[in-house]
């Protein structure tokens, strides 16, 4: 792991650094990741990244959940254990469909967390690799890959500074 | 791009970088505990034995602790439990909602909304527990193969509805709560040192915010918002189905559903008002939490106070165009029997004193701020007794006509749940930050007052 080098360029502001993300994007070099202390809107367009689809798990999670509950509540009392309750139906939907909508929520809101976690590979025993410690405080940091682009390491270096970097490290990980 | 209307007040004051945001933020929670903390939580504490006491008293000996009797069968504990569940409902309410209206005021106020959230519904199913009388036997509530000792759960009863809507609340809480925090307990791992470092590592789950990460975390908040949106309406829907499903006069009214929801709003709110203007002071807050958020809280209150008082209004509408003696009766002994200081208490905190805040220096003023609040949280918790007590005492019967008298069980487990709400709430405000340092940060720069103004 200790071949791996990268060029952090270190920013200010927010607009500064999604007119750098731009015009390094634009020489053609690749940008391993920029990382920032709050969602900077419109960074993952300009950095190229698809557009987030989290409604995908919700949904497929949450339509599980709504056939499950509905199996459940169908299959206690209308076939396992009918009863008869006031005279009803032994399955009379309607009452059931806040069980119904409480399991979809539940199914929903808990798959996509997870999906989320899983795909971040998010989880209590992560070691993060941190390429500046400020970046979860008041900076915006972009890491270069050095192994993953052609262009030189100078040429990176003068190309962040330029673009209005305020620092540029060196990061081996 | 957002855009900010010009008239808007700022949201943060005192010309903060980011920095000073982080640093005013975690102070808390790197700092030793203040003495004023220490005193406040020791008095949480022995509240809480106290309380807990009479809880544990409860189970030990039975129901037979309470006021109840033969005609109000359900009073303080399913009032209680209402109550807690309604003040729970701002948390979701600003976290949720107001993301979905993208009203950036939330951001200094969701946090500790969030908490407060889950500490009140925690308060409300430590009532569903008690009332039960044999708690042990909790899990017949659930769905469970009839070899545990009950057979399946009736899914047509709208208790069980509230099985599955206090917890799937609870739990959908949780996670928008603790995926709130996450790139907050990242900054505090990234100035920590030790064991605490290793702490909230684990509990930041590696987090390094970067672009795609924050993208695919913000859609995330983004559906778990309006997933919560529909489930906070449903929780206390269901809670007044509890009520409204029932042949009870002065229970089955349509009205109850958007009648109880508003009630909620208001009460929460109230509560969240309360909290804040207490926590802005005690860890010098003034720059985030501002007379703006102050302002905005409590035109909220202001208009589902109004809600609710139409709602009052309404019922005794209806009540005399159903032309229904008993539904008739449940009204007129609400507001002139026995029990007519409950009504007039409801009426006068609730509809009749929010109706100060429409003067600006009122709004604007702190102590009348908070007065208010407490005032309408006794309001809502009126509500609740009315609709819970004065439809019962006098039922078809008049041989059986009582009056309703709480004991010290009724009074110590209220008291348990105060001392439980308070004891987690200063829990969290030592431990973890009270403002949302990352979403602070984000309107910081469309929203904050400039250094230059000053």
């Amino acid at each position: 792991m200790t071949d791996k080098k990268y060029i952090v360029g270190i920013f200010n502001d927010e607009d500064v650094v999604m007119d750098a993300v731009q015009k390094i994007r634009s020489k053609g070099i690749k940008i391993h990741e920029v990382f920032c202390p709050y969602p900077v809107h419109g960074l993952d367009h300009a950095l190229g990244y698809e557009r987030p689809r989290m409604g995908v798990p919700a949904f497929l999670f949450g339509i599980t959940g709504t056939c499950l509950a509905f199996l459940l509540t169908f299959w206690t009392l209308g076939i396992d254990w009918p009863m008869n309750i006031g005279g009803k139906n032994f399955f009379p939907f309607p009452t059931n469909i806040p069980i119904v909508f409480e399991l979809t929520v539940l199914l929903a809101a808990f798959g996509m967390s997870f999906t989320f976690f899983f795909m971040e590979g998010l989880g209590p025993s992560v070691k993060p690799i941190i390429f500046d410690i400020r970046s979860t405080d008041d900076k915006f940091a972009m890491a270069i890959d050095l192994n993953k682009n052609t262009v030189s390491d100078s040429d990176i270096k003068a190309f962040l500074s330029e673009f209005g970097a305020e620092e540029v490290n060196i990061k081996e990980v | 791009m957002s855009v900010v209307s010009p008239i808007r007040e700022h949201l943060v004051t005192g010309g903060k970088t980011y920095h000073d945001v982080t640093e005013d933020i975690c102070r808390h929670v790197e700092a030793k505990p203040t003495k004023e903390w220490k005193i406040a939580f020791a008095i949480s504490v022995l509240v809480l034995m106290y309380g807990g006491g009479w809880v544990l008293w409860t189970w030990w000996e039975g129901l037979g602790v309470w006021g109840l009797n033969k005609t109000v069968g359900w009073a303080w504990d399913i009032t209680n439990f209402v109550w807690w569940v309604g003040i729970g409902h701002a948390g979701t309410l600003i976290s949720a909602i107001l993301l979905l209206f993208r009203q950036k005021w939330r951001t200094s106020i969701n946090r500790a909304a969030e908490a407060m959230t889950i500490f009140a519904v925690l308060c409300a199913a430590s009532f569903i527990l008690m009332h039960m009388g044999r708690p042990w036997l909790a899990y017949w509530a659930l769905p469970l193969p009839n070899t545990f000792g009950s057979l399946w759960v009736n899914f047509n009863s709208p208790l069980v509805w509230d099985v599955f809507a206090i917890s799937t609340y609870f739990s959908v809480s949780c996670l928008f709560w603790f995926i709130g925090l996450i790139p907050d307990l990242a900054t505090i791992r990234d100035r920590a040192t030790g064991v605490r470092k290793t702490i909230y590592g684990a509990l930041s789950l590696g987090w390094t915010g970067g672009a795609k990460t924050w993208a695919r975390y913000e859609d995330v908040s983004l559906i778990l918002a309006g997933l919560s949106t529909p489930l906070v309406l449903s929780v206390h829907t269901i809670v007044s189905f509890d009520f409204a499903t029932s042949v009870i006069p002065g229970w089955h009214t349509t009205i109850f559903p958007p009648y109880f929801v508003a009630g909620a709003i208001f009460s929460g709110f109230a509560m969240v008002q309360n909290l804040m203007l207490v926590t802005r002071v005690v860890y010098k807050l003034e720059d985030y939490i501002t007379l703006e958020h102050i302002s905005l809280m409590n035109k909220i209150i202001t208009l589902t106070g109004s809600i609710v008082g139409v709602a009052y209004i309404t019922e005794f509408f209806i009540a005399a165009y159903s032309g229904v003696e008993y539904e008739k009766y449940a009204f007129i002994n609400r507001a002139t029997g026995p029990l007519w200081w409950s009504y007039f208490g409801m009426m006068f905190c609730n509809v009749m004193s929010p109706q100060v805040f429409w003067f600006k220096k009122l709004r604007e003023n702190i102590v009348v701020s908070f007065v208010i609040a407490v005032v309408v949280n006794i309001g809502m918790w009126f509500e609740r007794f009315v609709i819970i007590v004065t439809s019962l005492h006098r039922d078809y019967i008049p041989s059986s006509w009582t009056y309703f008298t709480p004991r010290m069980g009724d009074i110590g487990d209220y008291i348990f749940s105060f001392g439980f709400f308070f004891t987690c709430f200063f829990l969290f405000s030592k431990f973890l930050p009270v403002i949302n340092m990352a979403e602070v940060k984000s309107v910081l720069k469309s929203s904050s007052e400039k250094k230059s103004n000053h």
